[in-house]
């Protein structure tokens, strides 16, 4: 009897994770096979190489960008922030009286702390003030974008060392750009830290009920900006690769960064309402951008016709979301 | 039949040749999964008559007001409107028959007029554009009707104080042919010359021929107006009488009831030791009247009192539920300083909240990660969650409990109102307190299910651990509590230990300080 029933309960456990998860799956093969019939230069190593850098940066910023919006959130300035922390970074890349080591690790490091000092600003004045992060961070965007033209004085940073403009360019089995690794290394952590930690559990219950995770005794202030933080740091990181992959730093960088982001957060199925989403689904939504994105180039589409069928897909991928979730819900009824 | 208020009928002031029985209710059911709200209730209303319905909270008088406008459909019995069949499918098509309900919270679009509110469901039109000339003066004429003749028909909502916006409520119930006009509370945020207005208003619509339903906790009202009362108690009619055969006393009678002794576990071999919190002038915001109460330890301290009479703020207040509160609070003797839930959790208090579904439960979550969220540190190490301790806590809980649900990690969505409300208790017991305030714990659960929350109550008194109970169920506190504190309109007005335990007295101590109104 008890066997039935925890059978019963493994089968449909696999039918949610597939309704929930896999849904969006299904939509990347079928645009994989569709442009693999269409271009045959699309499925080639080289390309799927290509493919692979470029969803990098987007994926990173998007894990972020998952957590923020788990909470119910949203976070505009990422974009800017890209900019502003490369200036950071650039220049302390090409400070002349600093050793490569040095001058390496030092940039990395003030690139991540400053998408986390700005992340939690954003944070700390949204749940401070009680403004929506809508505000807030589109506010940041502005400010981020002034202080890297005001720091750089416009001005873009290349001239990098060479071992670091080497490590962006370097190819791991012929397929896998080392930026995509880290990209791949930060969905399988971010995965781990919401499904399997104590902060994970809280993101997504506050996301859900706040005021109930605050009568459980809980500091939701303290979890909510956590999450800010978290989502400037992947932008710290989203940009380092992003000075590997192209070996310059600018002020004007990243624009419209925050809408790609948001777009693959939402086609990977994350509610904008918080508390229901997951990474692998923030993968999966970035990848069909990315999948989108070259194989029309590839079958010879102009760039004016690109956008627009990038943008009715996104809308696409939320309608066929709403359905899954009806579905699901009736399943679970 | 119907008549538009406009042209008053020719009886002089309300008095009838003959009462005209406008709508009647025979033997109505009314039952929801687990709870019988309606039992068998007859009334009739009769023609420009102010009929009282009288109840404690949970009696069933919204049930009864939400059948006859038609947002439920009664289960059983029949209603009768002129003595023809009634059954409103939907509130529009009570509507339509006469019948408008002014609700206690009010139904008003603040960033719109006063004219636009009144007549939002029919605007007057011109084409396909609003008539605003006629809005206006359509508005103005009803405004005057019910003394809201100072402001302009053009002036926005939100400008208005509680007793305007009432006003724009009734106007709104009068704008089409009201027959019976049902109000829910409307003094409970009225000053008393506001109050003079509403009555005289009353007053003019009752000459004129409109039925009204008014549903009150003050019940020196009903001698001010009323014609005849209906009392009501656990859904089931008590008596349908004329006002001026009634006097306070025998109201409270026919509200209370007896012989309800027997459905509660009282456990004599429990006895309160030392005192466990001491609360000394608690204030919190929008509540001038301090406070003080003590628990002791193995005690259930019962809150009666009426809803809006402070209970739940109280409770909130003293758990750092909302900021800006004041006073002392000492727990074995220590002074705590709580400015925050989580202080609160820590120090050993917890506090169930009376919604369970807004403030309670994560219904969109499993049950496991219900239970374990009141104390995540015992099931993960460094920060990493501890799925077989999280799935034999809360395996633990549901066995102990009796919680029926088809697996552990099955959404509290989809269990059934008792189980939600044990996994929500289910939650603190798994993180152990000292001080355990229960909020409305039995609202809206099947009897079954009462009983075993009771047994649950009486197991943590015999810990020795404190529990307070704040009940709208008066049997319930006399059936379960050492002591039971009064609340009356933000003050405690009596304190009775169990041997003083009488619902008369209790019920006369929460309406005190409303009588004196």
């Amino acid at each position: 009897m008890t066997s039935k029933i925890t059978e019963n309960t493994r089968w449909r456990s696999l039918i949610n994770v597939f309704l929930k998860e896999v849904g969006i799956g299904v939509v990347l093969l079928v645009l994989v096979v569709a442009f693999s019939l269409a271009a045959p230069r699309f499925f080639s190593v080289l390309n799927v190489s290509n493919i692979f850098t470029q969803i990098s940066i987007n994926t990173v910023i998007a894990v972020g960008m998952t957590f923020v919006i788990l909470l119910g959130g949203i976070d505009l300035s990422v974009g800017s922030v890209l900019a502003l922390c490369s200036i950071i970074a650039g220049k302390a890349l090409t400070n002349p009286s600093l050793p490569f080591g040095t001058a390496i690790v030092l940039a990395v490091t003030l690139s991540i702390a400053s998408g986390m000092l700005i992340g939690f600003f954003n944070g700390f004045i949204s749940e401070t003030w009680k403004i929506h992060s809508f505000i807030v961070t589109l506010g940041m965007l502005n400010i981020a974008r002034g202080l890297a033209l005001q720091i750089s004085h416009s001005r873009t940073i290349f001239n990098f060392p060479q071992i670091f403009k080497d490590f962006g360019t370097t190819t791991y089995f012929e397929v896998f750009p080392a930026i995509f690794l880290i990209a791949l290394a930060l969905v399988v952590i971010g995965t781990i830290i919401l499904r399997k930690t104590v902060f994970g559990r809280m993101i997504f219950a506050i996301g859900n009920n706040e005021e109930s995770v605050r009568l459980s005794g809980h500091n939701v202030k303290f979890y909510k900006v956590m999450a800010y933080t978290i989502c400037g740091g992947t932008v710290g990181i989203a940009t380092i690769m992003y000075m590997l992959r192209m070996g310059i730093a600018s002020p004007i960088l990243g624009v419209g960064f925050e809408l790609n982001a948001i777009a693959a957060v939402v086609i990977g199925g994350t509610s904008m309402s918080g508390g229901k989403g997951s990474l692998i689904g923030t993968f999966l939504g970035a990848s069909i951008m990315g999948v989108l994105n070259n194989g029309l180039l590839l079958i010879g589409m102009g760039d004016f016709a690109r956008q627009i069928v990038t943008g009715a897909i996104i809308i696409l991928a939320v309608i066929l979301d709403t359905y899954r979730n009806k579905l699901s819900a009736k399943f679970n009824a | 039949m119907c008549y538009p208020i406009d042209f008053p009928l020719s009886h002089e002031s309300g008095v009838l040749m003959a009462a005209n029985k406008i709508i009647e209710l025979k033997n109505i059911s009314l039952v929801f999964p687990g709870v019988r709200a309606l039992d068998g209730v007859d009334l009739s209303i009769e023609e420009g008559e102010i009929h009282i319905l009288l109840g404690e909270n949970g009696a069933g008088k919204s049930s009864l007001v939400k059948t006859l406008c038609g947002v439920y459909t009664q289960t059983g019995g029949t209603m009768l409107m002129d003595g023809k069949e009634y059954a409103p499918r939907n509130p529009l098509t009570a509507i339509n028959s006469g019948i408008r309900v002014v609700y206690q919270e009010f139904n008003l679009l603040p960033y719109l007029s006063i004219a636009e509110n009144i007549f939002f469901e029919k605007l007057p039109k011109k084409g396909c554009l609003v008539d605003f000339k006629k809005l206006y003066s359509d508005a103005a004429a009803i405004m005057a009707k019910v003394g809201l003749d100072k402001v302009s028909p053009k002036t926005l909502v939100e400008m208005l104080g509680v007793a305007q916006m009432q006003l724009v409520e009734i106007a709104k119930a009068l704008s089409g042919h009201s027959r019976i006009l049902i109000l829910d509370e409307p003094t409970a945020t009225l000053m008393p010359d506001e109050i003079n207005t509403l009555f005289e208003l009353l007053m003019k619509l009752k000459a004129e021929g409109v039925s009204i339903i008014y549903i009150s906790h003050r019940l020196n009202e009903i001698f001010r107006i009323g014609d005849r009362v209906t009392v009501l108690r656990n859904g089931q009619l008590v008596a349908t009488k004329k006002a001026s055969e009634l006097d306070i006393p025998s109201i409270v009678k026919m509200m209370v009831g007896r012989n309800m002794e027997s459905e509660y576990p009282f456990d004599e071999s429990v006895t309160p030791s030392s005192p466990l919190l001491e609360v000394k002038n608690l204030i919190y915001q929008g509540n001038p009247h301090p406070k003080s109460f003590t628990l002791r330890k193995g005690e259930i301290l019962g809150i009666a009192g009426l809803v809006g009479s402070g209970r739940t703020e109280t409770m909130r207040a003293l758990f750092g539920a909302d900021t800006k509160a004041a006073g002392q609070i000492f727990l074995n003797g220590e002074e705590l300083h709580i400015t925050s839930p989580k202080n609160a959790v820590e120090k050993g208090i917890c506090l169930l909240t009376e919604d369970r579904k807004q403030q309670g439960l994560i219904l969109e979550m499993s049950c496991v990660e219900n239970t374990t969220i009141t104390d995540l540190k015992s099931v993960s190490f460094r920060g990493f969650l501890n799925r077989e301790k999280e799935t034999e806590a809360t395996e633990k809980q549901i066995s102990e409990m009796n919680i029926k649900t088809p697996g552990i990690n099955q959404k509290t969505l989809h269990l059934s109102g008792g189980n939600q409300q044990k996994i929500l208790i289910g939650k603190w017991l798994y993180r152990d307190s000292e001080v355990f305030i229960f909020d409305e714990p039995t609202r809206g659960i099947d009897v079954g299910a009462k009983y075993e929350i009771y047994l649950l109550l009486w197991k943590l008194a015999s810990m020795g651990r404190g529990i307070i109970m704040v009940s709208s169920d008066l049997p319930e506190l006399l059936g379960v509590c050492h002591r039971i504190l009064v609340f009356s309109d933000g003050k405690i007005t009596g304190e009775l230990d169990r041997k003083e335990f009488d619902p008369e007295s209790i019920l006369k101590l929460s309406y005190s300080e409303y009588l004196n109104a």
